[in-house]
C-alpha cells in the first residue's frame, strides 16, 4: 500500500489516540493533586472559619466603630456539649507575624493552637515533640516549627532547643513537623516551580504556639485596624475544626454545626467547609471531564474511521482488477473480506500503537514542562488499542464487503 | 460440501468426458429486450484435447468462456465439469471449482503486480490452504518448467509481455487443474513470443493436459487438435486437425 497515503489515513487514529490518553493522564493527575490537597483537610473533619461579614457600608458612617465577629470560645464549648459523634475539637487563632531569630527575619503564619491539632491535620513530629497540655496550663512560650521555614529561619543551626522571636516576645523551639503527603512526586504541591520561585498559595509552613499562650501574649482577641478607615476589628477564634468518628456522621454533624451557629450568631461571620463535600464534588467533577472528554475521543475517532472507510472504498475500487483475478484464481468471497479487512486492521492497529506511543509521550513533556502530575492510566491504554481495532473492523467492513461482491466477470474487464 | 477432485474417484480415458454441456443457453436481460447470447450449445471435451474455440465479434465466445470457466451461470442447461454438474452451485462452491479444477491464462496477462513471479504462481494454492513451504517449492518448479527458474525474485513490471505470460501459465498449473483455459493467450504478444507461448501449450499438451483456447489467432488453430467456430450464439462447424 502506498506508504504515504497510508501514514496520512493513520493520521487520525493516531491523533484521535494520543489526545484521549494525553488528556485523561493530565486529567486524572490534576484529579489526583486536588484529591490529594482535599484530602490532607481530612475527610473525617469540618472547618469552620471566620469570615467579615459584609455589612451596610453606610450605616457605619464617619464615627469609629468596634465590630467584634467571627468563632469564639462559647461555640466550641456549645459543640463539644451539644454535637454527638465528636471526637476532637481545635479552636485556632492564627496570626501574621514577624518572626526573628539572631539575624534571620521571616514573615509567616503563626498558629495558636491545642495540644490535639495533629488530629485533626497531617503534621506529624518529625524531632523533638508537639505542644503539650502542660504547655498549655502555664502558657509557655514554646514553639513547634515547620519544617518547611527551617532553611530560611535557621539556616544550617539546629532549631531544636533555640530561642525564637515572635513579634515582641520570646519563645523556645521543642518541636519540629513536617506535612505528610501521599505521593513522592506530587508535582502540584511543591511549594517552588520550575524558576525556583515560591507557588502562591502553596502551603509555606508556620509556627504553632500553645493557645492559651496567644491568649496571654497577644490578646483574648485579635485587633484588626484597617488602614485608612477607623474601624476596630476585634475576632476571638479564627478557626475552629472538628473531627467526628465515622465518615457517615460528616455531614449530619455539619448540620448540627450550622444549626448551632445560625442560633447564636446574628450574621453570618462564619463559614463551613466539609472536606469530605469537596473531595465528593472533585470526583463527580473528575466523572464529567471523563464523560466530556470520552465523547470528543468518540467524536474524533468517528471522523478518523470514516476517512479510513474513505480510502479503503477508494483502494478497493482501485484494485478492481486483482480482486476479479483473485477470485478467478479460487478467492472465495470470504478471502476478499478477509484481505481487506486486516489490511484495514494493519492500519488503524499501527495507528493505535503510534497514538499510544505518542499519547505517552505528551503527559511526560507536561509534567517536565509545568511541574504538574500526570497520570497514564492502563485502562486508558487498553480502551485505546481495544477502540483502534474496533474502528478498524468497523469502517474495514463496508469496503471489504464491496470489493468481496464485485462481479469478477466486470472486474476483469475493469482498466 | 467437500469436493473432492474428481480424478479421484472417476478414470479419465476418454469414455467420460472431461467437459460436458447440454442445451446450455445464456440470456442477459436489457431492458425489456432479452438478449440470447449462447443458444442450445451443445458440447463435449474429452480429457487431454486441446481445443480451439474460435468466431468473429459477438459470436458468443466471451461469454462462452465465462460459462466454462464458471465465473458465470446459465441461463439453462447442464454443465458438468469433471462428471460434476457445476450449473447450480453457489458462489464459494464456484470459487472452489475454479480455484481446483480450472486453470486461468488472460490475453492481459492479469498478474498481480505487487507479487514477484514465486509469489503470483503461489496464489491459488494459498486459496487451497497450502503452507507457505509447500506452495513455494511447487511455484519454484513450475517456474523452472516454464524457464524463468532465474527470475524468480522478480515483479511483472520488470519482465517482458511474453515472460508474464509464461508466469501466468505456470500459475495456470499451481493447483493441478482438469481444463487450461485460455482467453486470447497471444493477443497481446508479439510474433516471436507468441510463438515460444504456443510452444509451451503444446508442450503441456503431449504431457496429457486438456487445453481450451478461445482466440481470434489462426496460428493456434492450426496446432489444436478440434477447432470449434461459433456463431451467433450456436455452434457452427468443427473441425478437426490432423495431428
Amino acid at each position: 500500500m502506498h506508504r504515504l497515503r497510508s501514514t496520512l489515513t493513520a493520521l487520525g487514529i493516531i491523533f484521535g489516540v494520543s489526545s484521549v490518553i494525553a488528556m485523561l493522564a493530565i486529567g486524572e493527575g490534576a484529579s489526583q493533586d486536588a484529591q490529594e490537597k482535599i484530602a490532607q483537610l481530612g475527610s473525617h473533619n469540618i472547618i469552620i472559619k471566620t469570615v467579615k461579614p459584609t455589612e451596610d457600608q453606610s450605616a457605619l458612617g464617619q464615627q469609629q466603630t468596634l465590630m467584634e465577629y467571627g468563632l469564639t470560645y462559647a461555640d466550641a464549648e456549645r459543640f463539644r456539649n451539644a454535637i454527638p459523634n465528636v471526637t476532637v475539637i481545635v479552636p485556632n487563632r492564627r496570626l501574621f507575624e514577624q518572626v526573628q531569630y539572631r539575624t534571620n527575619r521571616i514573615a509567616i503564619e503563626v498558629v495558636g493552637t491545642v495540644p490535639w491539632y495533629p488530629e485533626i491535620s497531617s503534621v506529624r513530629i518529625k524531632y523533638g515533640r508537639f505542644l503539650s497540655s502542660i504547655d498549655m496550663y502555664y502558657k509557655r512560650g514554646i514553639c513547634v516549627v515547620d519544617e518547611k521555614i527551617i532553611n530560611d529561619l535557621f539556616g544550617f543551626d539546629d532549631p531544636l532547643g533555640q530561642d525564637i522571636k515572635i513579634a515582641s516576645d520570646y519563645y523556645q523551639v521543642v518541636g519540629i513537623v513536617s506535612e505528610q503527603t501521599k505521593s513522592e512526586t506530587s508535582s502540584g504541591l511543591e511549594e517552588t516551580d520550575a524558576t525556583g520561585a515560591k507557588k502562591v498559595g502553596a502551603n509555606l509552613g508556620g509556627i504553632y504556639i500553645p493557645l492559651n499562650t496567644v491568649r496571654n501574649r497577644f490578646g483574648e482577641m485579635s485587633l484588626q485596624i484597617t488602614s485608612g478607615s477607623r474601624n476596630i476589628e476585634k475576632v476571638e477564634l479564627q478557626e475552629i475544626i472538628v473531627k467526628v468518628a465515622n465518615i457517615d456522621q460528616v455531614l449530619g454533624t455539619r448540620q448540627s454545626v450550622e444549626t448551632i451557629l445560625k442560633r447564636f450568631h446574628k450574621k453570618e461571620d462564619y463559614k463551613i467547609t466539609v472536606p469530605l463535600e469537596l473531595m465528593r464534588q472533585a470526583k463527580e467533577f473528575q466523572r464529567i471531564f471523563t464523560v466530556v472528554l470520552g465523547s470528543i475521543a468518540a467524536i474524533s475517532l468517528l471522523v478518523g474511521g470514516i476517512g479510513i472507510m474513505n480510502i479503503m472504498l477508494a483502494t478497493v475500487s482501485e484494485r478492481t482488477r486483482e480482486i476479479g483475478i483473485r477470485r478467478a484464481l479460487g478467492a472465495k468471497k470470504r478471502d476478499v473480506i478477509f484481505q481487506f479487512l486486516s489490511e484495514t486492521l494493519i492500519l488503524t492497529l499501527s495507528g493505535g500503537f503510534l497514538g499510544i506511543f505518542l499519547g505517552c509521550l505528551i503527559p511526560y513533556w507536561v509534567t517536565y514542562f509545568t511541574e504538574r502530575r500526570t497520570v497514564i492510566t492502563t485502562l486508558s491504554l487498553l480502551l485505546a488499542f481495544v477502540i483502534s481495532a474496533a474502528v478498524g473492523i468497523i469502517f474495514g467492513l463496508y469496503p471489504a464487503y464491496r470489493a468481496a461482491n464485485m462481479d469478477p466477470i466486470e472486474s476483469l474487464r475493469h482498466e | 460440501m467437500v469436493m473432492q477432485k474428481a480424478r479421484d474417484t472417476v478414470e479419465f480415458d476418454g469414455d467420460i468426458p472431461i467437459l460436458k454441456m447440454n442445451k446450455l443457453c445464456k440470456n442477459y436481460q436489457l431492458g425489456t429486450v432479452e438478449l440470447r447470447v449462447l443458444r442450445e450449445i451443445d458440447l463435449t471435451i474429452t480429457s487431454g484435447e486441446y481445443v480451439a474455440i474460435m468466431g468473429p465479434s459477438g459470436s458468443g465466445k466471451s461469454t462462452l468462456l465465462n460459462m466454462i470457466g464458471c465465473l458465470d451461470r446459465p441461463t439453462s442447461g447442464v454443465y458438468q465439469l469433471g462428471g460434476q454438474s457445476v450449473s447450480d452451485l453457489n458462489d464459494d462452491q464456484l470459487s472452489m471449482i475454479r480455484g481446483t479444477r480450472i486453470g486461468f491464462i488472460f490475453q492481459s496477462f492479469n498478474l498481480i503486480s505487487q507479487l514477484n513471479v514465486i509469489e503470483n504462481i503461489q496464489v491459488p494454492m494459498y486459496y487451497q490452504g497450502l503452507t507457505e513451504h509447500e506452495s513455494a517449492e511447487r511455484a519454484r518448479e513450475l517456474a523452472e518448467m516454464v524457464g524463468l527458474g532465474h527470475r524468480v525474485d522478480h515483479r511483472p513490471s520488470e519482465l517482458s509481455g511474453g515472460q508474464q505470460q509464461r508466469v501466468a501459465i505456470a500459475r495456470s498449473l499451481a493447483n493441478d487443474p482438469l481444463i487450461i483455459l485460455a482467453d486470447e493467450p497471444t493477443g497481446n504478444l508479439d510474433s516471436t513470443s507468441g510463438a515460444e507461448i504456443l510452444d509451451i501449450l503444446h508442450r503441456l499438451h503431449e504431457q496429457d493436459k486438456t487445453l481450451i483456447a478461445v482466440t481470434h489467432d489462426e496460428g493456434i488453430a492450426v496446432g489444436a487438435e478440434r477447432v470449434i467456430r461459433l456463431f451467433d450464439g450456436r455452434i457452427d462447424k468443427e473441425e478437426y486437425n490432423k495431428q
